[in-house]
Parts: structure tokens; sequence; C-alpha cells
């Protein structure tokens, strides 16, 4: 029986601490929009996800009246557009962008992820035309988001991926300079990309999913901070015990969400993402929980630690409160996106190289990044590149969201607006990586044994 | 369908009477009381059950919180499985 305490302490959850489902993703397969004729992919690419997600933003929303949990995102993701489109007579696959914007606008939801490519080991023709494509793309749309797979445990990195994307995201923020290069936070590069990943911006739905399939993201690095006040002072078992714990109730909300929505949508349940998203409100961030254990400001020495331990928890505890586990699982560290890891950006502790190696132990990679607009393309191809290889050698997932702002240098900060955030321009290396760039060609994929 | 009512607010006179007579305008019934005064607050939360109320859940839900504010409660309402899901294995 549910006594008085328990029905407080969630509604103190969500009122206080900011608990609440990240998003809803709906993901949808556009295998069978393949047409030669682009006009007619384009057509049938727009009627599918209206068809499919007709119904997600009212349902998003009368679950969240009905259960009392804020939702805040309600989004799409498709098959990697480079796929679809590839059998298309086009060099030009803007349009597909556009309609993708359309589409999203038209169900209402926030975003829509997958005008992507998977690149890891070599580009088809759809994958050359589409990354010519993703500077326009993002500057012509508003909720279209993209990504690219450029590495692989399995298949090594591409240089040639990782140079060109070097390129993009300076022609990207170019494009998008009146919004201090807002297109590049919709634009995420990786290694070992997953399929089912509800977060933008690196979306998309894999070949491997079903037609059309609900996948959830949560969020709470509010509770688990609040959570962690109570044991100050005690062991890190202690720690990690209450993480889990914590992570645990979150996630069962997660997953009595999604099966939720997946029964009133009629589309089958995919996976709960068991993430610790923060946001920039106060109260709300990943950053602060480390700093509880006991860190004066997060990137300093015993950052990595602690988010080791606060990665694994929330994974141990999250795993038994799910039918289905995947997307990204665990802490997310996006600078712009956290208002701890903000601060501790501009006071300097938190530095480019630090994130580097935090992202060797928690979800995703170098996120969010502010960096100053004369960075070259070949310094962050080299970000990439470096951030590519702490995933393929560890089998993780790894990402790179990095905005170079034309006009703006080390100090400035940089205004995203509403979950994106603000940032401040962080400092890069500035001795040149060109000539490292330019080899082009893979680096080979790594050795599985002999693990040192 | 079930749902939790929860109440907060200073404690004044006739709160529980103001809140069942409004719940039992709708056909709601009432299935479990448990109330406190918790630091000063009073506290309470009520399992309701909707089966023989008509209106939708948004309307009540509205319904409910103007109720409160004109009373200076907090008042909400939500399915009974979001804390299920929360504390029960």
């Amino acid at each position: 029986m549910l006594n008085l305490q328990n029905i407080f302490d969630t509604i103190d959850m969500i009122d206080k601490q900011h608990l609440d489902i990240r998003t809803i993703t709906m993901g949808i397969s556009l295998l069978d929009c393949v047409s030669e004729d682009p006009k007619r992919c384009c057509e049938k690419i727009y009627d599918k996800i209206c068809r499919r997600a007709e119904k997600l933003v009212q349902t998003g929303r009368d679950i969240e009246s009905e259960f009392g949990i804020p939702i805040v995102n309600k989004r799409i993701s498709v098959t990697p557009v480079a796929l679809v489109a590839g059998s298309c007579d086009t060099e030009d696959y803007v349009p597909f962008a556009l309609t993708l914007d359309r589409a999203g606008k038209t169900c209402g939801v926030d975003f829509i992820g997958g005008y992507s490519a998977l690149v890891q080991k070599g580009f088809h023709k759809g994958d050359e035309l589409l990354l010519r494509a993703i500077p326009q793309a993002l500057a012509q749309t508003d909720l279209v988001c993209s990504s690219v797979n450029v590495g692989s445990t399995k298949a090594g990195i591409n240089m040639d991926a990782v140079a060109r994307m070097g390129r993009i995201i300076k022609e990207t923020a170019h494009l998008t300079r009146d919004a201090d290069g807002l297109g590049c936070a919709k634009l995420v590069v990786f290694c070992n990309a997953v399929e089912d990943n509800p977060f933008m911006a690196g979306a998309f739905h894999g070949v491997g999913e079903a037609d059309s399939v609900i996948n959830v993201g949560v969020s709470g690095p509010g509770v688990v901070y609040h959570a962690l006040q109570k044991c100050k002072g005690a062991p890190f078992d202690v720690v990690a015990e209450t993480i889990k714990k914590t992570a645990f109730q979150i996630t069962r909300m997660g997953q009595m969400v999604a099966a939720e929505a997946s029964r009133r949508l009629d589309t089958p349940f995919g996976i709960v993402d068991l993430s610790l998203a923060p946001t920039p409100a106060i109260g709300d961030s990943v950053a602060r929980i480390l700093e509880e254990m006991g860190l004066a400001v997060c990137g300093t020495h015993g950052t990595t630690a602690a988010l080791a331990l606060l990665n694994d928890a929330v994974k141990k505890g999250g795993i038994m409160a799910s039918g289905h586990v995947g997307g990204l699982s665990g802490a997310f560290i996006p600078v712009s996106e956290d208002e701890g890891m903000i601060a501790a950006a501009q006071c300097g502790t938190l530095t480019i190289d630090k994130l580097e190696a935090m992202t060797c132990v928690c979800s995703v990679g170098l996120d969010m990044i502010a960096v100053p607009g004369d960075t070259t393309a070949e310094t962050i191809s080299a970000i990439i590149a470096d951030e590519a290889a702490v995933g393929m050698v560890n089998s993780k997932t790894t990402a790179v969201r990095i905005i170079p702002v034309e006009g703006k240098t080390v100090g400035d900060m940089v205004e995203m607006g509403g979950l994106l955030g603000s940032a401040p321009l962080m400092p890069v290396h500035t001795a040149s990586s060109a000539a490292f760039i330019a080899r082009g060609g893979r680096i080979p994929a790594p050795l599985q044994s002999l693990k040192n | 369908m079930k749902a939790i009512v929860t109440v907060v607010g200073k404690d004044q006179v006739g709160i529980i009477a103001g809140v069942c007579n409004t719940l039992a305008d709708r056909q709601i019934n009432v299935l479990d009381i448990s109330q406190t005064i918790m630091e000063g607050y009073f506290t309470m939360m009520m399992v309701v059950d909707l089966a023989a109320c008509k209106a939708p859940f948004d309307e009540l839900r509205a319904m409910l919180k103007d109720y409160g504010e004109s009373r200076t409660l907090s008042i909400r309402i939500q399915r009974e499985d979001i804390f299920d899901a929360m504390h029960k294995l």
C-alpha cells in the first residue's frame, strides 16, 4: 500500500527536483519510401511520418496530464536519410531535410532526427550527397537534426570522413552565424552510433528496427543530487547504493510511460534510455552531482572517478527497472546544457582535455562545447578523431557536438536558448593538427584482446 | 481507473469537506484517505475511483487546481500507476 511519504516523495521529485521524461521518441522506418523520383520519395516520407506520428504529441500531452509527469519533448527519428535517398535520381539532398522539417512541424514535435549517414568504413553515393547537403540542410530547417557515424570498434575510423566533418561543422557554423552557429548544435559526429537512441541530435531509426517503435529517454540529475545530499561524507559504497536506488525509481517511471505511450499509439515499445540528462535549470545538473561527492569544482582531479561511479550506478540501478534498455544509457555531460558544467568551464577548471577524459567513462562524449570561431576545420577534425578513438578502443559510443562561434573568442558566452542552454567559449590547443588530418585513409579497427 | 488526489496547504476549517464535496459532485468515489500535518502544512492524499466520473481527466485536473487555488491550497490529481511504478516492486 502506498503511504503518504511515498506520494509526496514522488511529487517533490517532480516539483522541486526536476524529474521529468526528457523525450518520447517515435522511430519510423523510411525504407519503404524509396523511389527513383526524388519528389515522389519526399511525398512518401512526408505522408508516412505524418501518418505514423499523427497522435504522438497529443498522446504525450495526455500522459503528461494524467500521470502528472512532465514530458519535455516529443520527437521523431527516421531511417538514415542517406540510405533512403541513395536511390533517388538527384544530387541535391536539401529537399529531404525540408521534407523532414515540414513533417515534424505538421506533427508538432520538437525535433526530428535521422538526417544521417553511416560512413565508418566508406561512402556510397547517398552518403556523399548527404554530407555535402548537411550545412544547407541545417541552415534552412528548424527541427532537423543530423548525425554522421565516422567510426566503430569493428570498422576502425574513417579519417576521410573525419576530415570532411571538420569542414562541414565550420561551414554549418558559418551559414548559421547569425544564430551563433546554432546549426552545429543539431549536428553530431559519432563513433559506434546506436540504432535506438531517443536523444537528439543523434537519434536515427536503425535498419534493424521495426517499422515504427517508441523509445523513451528519462532524466533526473536533480533527484540524484537531492538523494546524495542525505549521505554527506559517507563512503562510496553508500553513494553508489543511493544512486542505484534513485536510478531504479526514475527508470520505473520511464518504463511505465513508455509502456503507456506504446499501448496508446499502438506502436511497439523499443527501449528506455537510462540517462541522466541535465538541463540548464538550477538543480538539474550532472556537474553538481560530482561536486556533491566532494569535488570543489567539476573538472578538478577526481572528476573522472566520480563520473565513472555515477555512470555505472545509474546503469545498475536502472537496468532492472526496465524490460528493454538501450540508446545511450548513462550520464550525459553536455556543457551548455548543464548549469554546473557552465560554471566549471567559466572558472577554467573544466577544460576540453578533461572533458575528453571524462567521456572515457560516461555516456556519449564532447557535447555542446562552444569554441572560438577561428578554430580551424583541421583542429575540429582532430578533436573528432581523438573522441572517436576513445569510443573505438573502449567499445562504447562517443560523439562530438562542437560549435565554432564566428566572431567570438575564449571567455565570450553564446546563448542557444531552451534546453540547449548557454556556453562559455572554451580554449582549444592552437598547435596545428593539419598534417595529421590531411593523411586521410582509415585507422584500422583495434585488437580486441591483450587488453592493457 | 484509480487516481491519487493530493492536497497541501495552510490548515483551515473544512478542507476535507470541501474537497470531498467537489469530488462527489463529479461522481468520484473516495476509497482511502490519509492525512497529517507536515512541517506545519495540512497534507492529505486520497485514493479515488474515477469509474463513474464522466468528465475528461484534463478537465478534472483543472477543476481541482482551480478549487485549490480559491482556498490557497495546492491540489493535484494523478493516476495511481505512477506511484505504483516508483514505489512498489
